[in-house]
């Protein structure tokens, strides 16, 4: 377009209110991961960039600065969305999962967890967070199909259904969890929803 | 490496960056005033600056500077970025708005003439002016051999 050369020519602009909406938002990201399974929708106003959903768009936000790397999966890894992050945040783009902090990763290109970084005994907080984006995410009380989830910042088991994810993600799931205190930690999102996974948390197909 | 179109580019944005916030209001009452949105609203925070010993030597911090930047898209499409001195967010909008429109086919050569052209004149008169008065209090000890490079 220009002679001059700028990655940003197409960037869209991130939160409309940086400041209010990055708390907003990092209020729901506590919330989400003190109250697994609990769904969180994200009201903030912003602009993600084409091809993320909002939910996603909307963590990596407001999580990520400069002493943090983000891993892009590959199909969200297109020059405008890496220039967003970049751009918004001042992250660092992960050349491959285990160096990232963050990765925001589709459902369908989810590496093994074991290729996260998952923290050491004495530093366990060291250990990547995935932003997961799956087709649908819904609480399914009493249901017969979907999850069952357990554990701490759960007075009773929770159900739910989740698109996108299946069987081996559950067994990989268990195997993190028997990690503990090492692992990673996990969002889904879908659209303006989202969900935490922390370590502690028990699942069951 | 840059080519000649971004170091024109950051010969301006420097020009910009030092320009009196009086010159810049006084453009920009003349100036078009094309629509925007913001990529990032003007934020001001601190930059480490880093210098030589004696121009040469080894890198040391020198201190930090007091910095506002903001960058915004025109409707046209040209993106402008500012990283401007002190504190004042309209500063900060004015110079990447002008480092906007210095971009554009439109009206480029306008701003050029009517805001980056007088601005460097008035810079380098500032910086010769200051040179001249350091020049006139030099001491010159002639019984000591120069240092090299002095």
């Amino acid at each position: 377009m220009s002679r001059f050369s700028t990655p940003l020519s197409d960037v869209p602009a991130a939160f409309a209110a940086p400041a209010l909406a990055g708390q907003e938002v990092f209020r729901g990201a506590l919330e989400a991961l003190s109250r697994p399974g609990r769904i969180v929708r994200i009201a903030a106003e912003l602009q993600a960039p084409s091809g993320v959903q909002r939910a996603a768009a909307a963590l990596a936000l407001a999580l990520l600065d400069q002493d943090t790397q983000l891993w892009l999966s590959p199909s969200l890894a297109d020059p405008a969305a890496a220039a967003y992050f970049r751009f918004h945040t001042g992250c660092v783009l992960a050349p491959a999962p285990e160096r990232a902090d963050f990765a925001l990763v589709a459902a369908r290109e989810l590496p093994p967890l074991a290729a996260f970084a998952p923290g050491t005994d004495e530093f366990p907080h060291r250990s990547a967070t995935l932003i997961i984006e799956v087709q649908s995410l819904v609480a399914a009380v009493g249901a017969a199909s979907g999850w069952t989830l357990s554990g701490p910042g759960m007075q009773a088991p929770i159900g739910l259904r989740v698109g996108g994810l299946g069987a081996p993600f559950v067994r990989e799931w268990a195997q993190n969890h028997r990690r503990f205190p090492r692992g990673v930690d996990a969002y889904l999102t879908c659209g303006d929803s989202l969900c935490g996974l922390p370590r502690t948390t028990r699942m069951e197909a | 490496m840059q080519t000649g179109d971004d170091a024109q580019r950051s010969r301006w944005m420097g020009w910009l960056a030092r320009a009196p916030l009086a010159v810049l209001e006084s453009w920009a009452a003349r100036a078009p005033r094309p629509e925007f949105t913001w990529l990032r609203r003007p934020e001001t925070g601190l930059v480490m600056l880093r210098a030589r010993a004696g121009g040469s030597g080894d890198k040391f911090n020198c201190g930090e500077m007091t910095v506002t930047r903001c960058v915004l898209r025109t409707a046209e499409g040209e993106v402008g970025v500012a990283y401007v001195q002190g504190r004042s967010a309209r500063k900060a909008e004015l110079a990447a708005l002008a480092d906007a429109l210095l971009q554009s086919a439109l009206h480029g050569e306008r701003t050029e003439r009517e805001l980056v052209e007088p601005l460097r004149l008035r810079l380098e008169a500032e910086a010769a002016r200051a040179q001249r008065k350091a020049q006139a209090t030099r001491v010159e000890f002639f019984t000591l051999a120069r240092e090299a490079g002095a």
